[in-house]
């Protein structure tokens, strides 16, 4: 199975995975860890991803988008390759707000894989205040089975 | 209670917008039709999430949907709220990739009252049939008292 990827190198896939994304570059999104259980990311703040300006807090579409990339590179390290996945639903609780100035870290598990589709699930808190999460997500992930930029194989 | 002209109301969103960081980082701006209000995500290289299609990433297009409900709810308040209403839930469906291009944003209040507001998001491309994504969410109302007195 050629293009599966080694369980050492799934951070490295990550990694490259995120240098892929002209958006996720934008925010600033990072990936801490990667496995086969989980993905924690982390996005440090700024004054140009805030919401409101009176209160300085992170915009929840800031918060979105750390759960959608999260989620999906989730999808894929349990795929344990670089599959192409379409988010199908995405849907966010905002629990809580960081406090200004602080980053966030996101962890997301993919926790069912199905032929088609994967279902994925996501925490983000303040970092370093796991306790204290200010996002929930639970969302859904279409496969193609298309694999970029690697050579057919496998199945 | 509006009895200024739509016009000076419409100037009092673009300005409330303008002083929004994410709004300006993403490119998403108001525009005022006869038909009523409507939002534009301006496209740039920067919104890509999948390259190799390309396609517009899944998490701006949910942010885009996101600003465009709260900019409904202040217009819809005749700009008249002391915050930005705050979001409680959110929750997108994907119907197809979103192309390198611009993307429109079309709400619809299904229900605002004293304490939180309930509104649907259609974002399009080209044609307002050709939807790629839809959204649904909660968002709290800035405190009491701001808000235009009914």
């Amino acid at each position: 199975m050629p293009q599966d990827v080694n369980a050492d190198n799934l951070l490295e896939m990550a990694r490259e995975f995120f240098q892929l994304l002209p958006h996720g570059r934008l925010l600033g999104i990072e990936v801490h860890r990667a496995d086969a259980e989980r993905v924690q990311t982390r996005l440090a703040y700024r004054d140009d991803l805030v919401g409101d300006p009176q209160g300085g807090h992170l915009h929840g579409g800031v918060i979105t988008t750390l759960i959608d990339q999260t989620s999906g590179s989730a999808v894929l390290c349990r795929l344990g390759r670089l599959e192409a996945v379409a988010t199908l639903d995405l849907r966010v609780d905002h629990l809580a707000r960081a406090r200004p100035g602080q980053a966030v870290v996101a962890e997301a598990e993919c926790y069912r894989v199905t032929p088609n589709i994967c279902f994925a699930r996501c925490t983000v808190f303040p970092e370093g205040e796991r306790a204290r999460p200010v996002a929930a997500s639970m969302s859904s992930f279409m496969r193609t089975g298309q694999v970029p930029g690697f050579v057919e194989g496998s199945r | 209670m509006s009895a200024e002209p739509i016009e000076s109301r419409f100037r009092a969103l673009q300005a409330a917008i303008e002083q929004w960081p994410y709004a300006a980082l993403i490119g998403m701006q108001p525009l005022l039709h006869d038909e009523g209000l409507q939002f534009r995500l301006a496209y740039r290289e920067e919104l890509i999430g999948n390259p190799a299609l390309p396609a517009i990433h899944g998490g701006v297009l949910g942010g885009f949907m996101e600003l465009s409900a709260q900019a409904q709810i202040l217009w819809e308040a005749d700009c008249q709220l002391a915050a930005l209403p705050r979001v409680v839930d959110f929750s997108i469906d994907y119907l197809r990739p979103g192309r390198p291009e611009d993307v429109m944003g079309d709400c619809r209040v299904w229900r605002q009252g004293q304490r939180v507001a309930n509104i649907a998001v259609a974002a399009w491309q080209g044609d307002p049939d050709r939807i790629i994504a839809t959204a649904r969410g909660h968002f709290l109302m800035p405190e009491a008292g701001a808000v235009g007195a009914r």
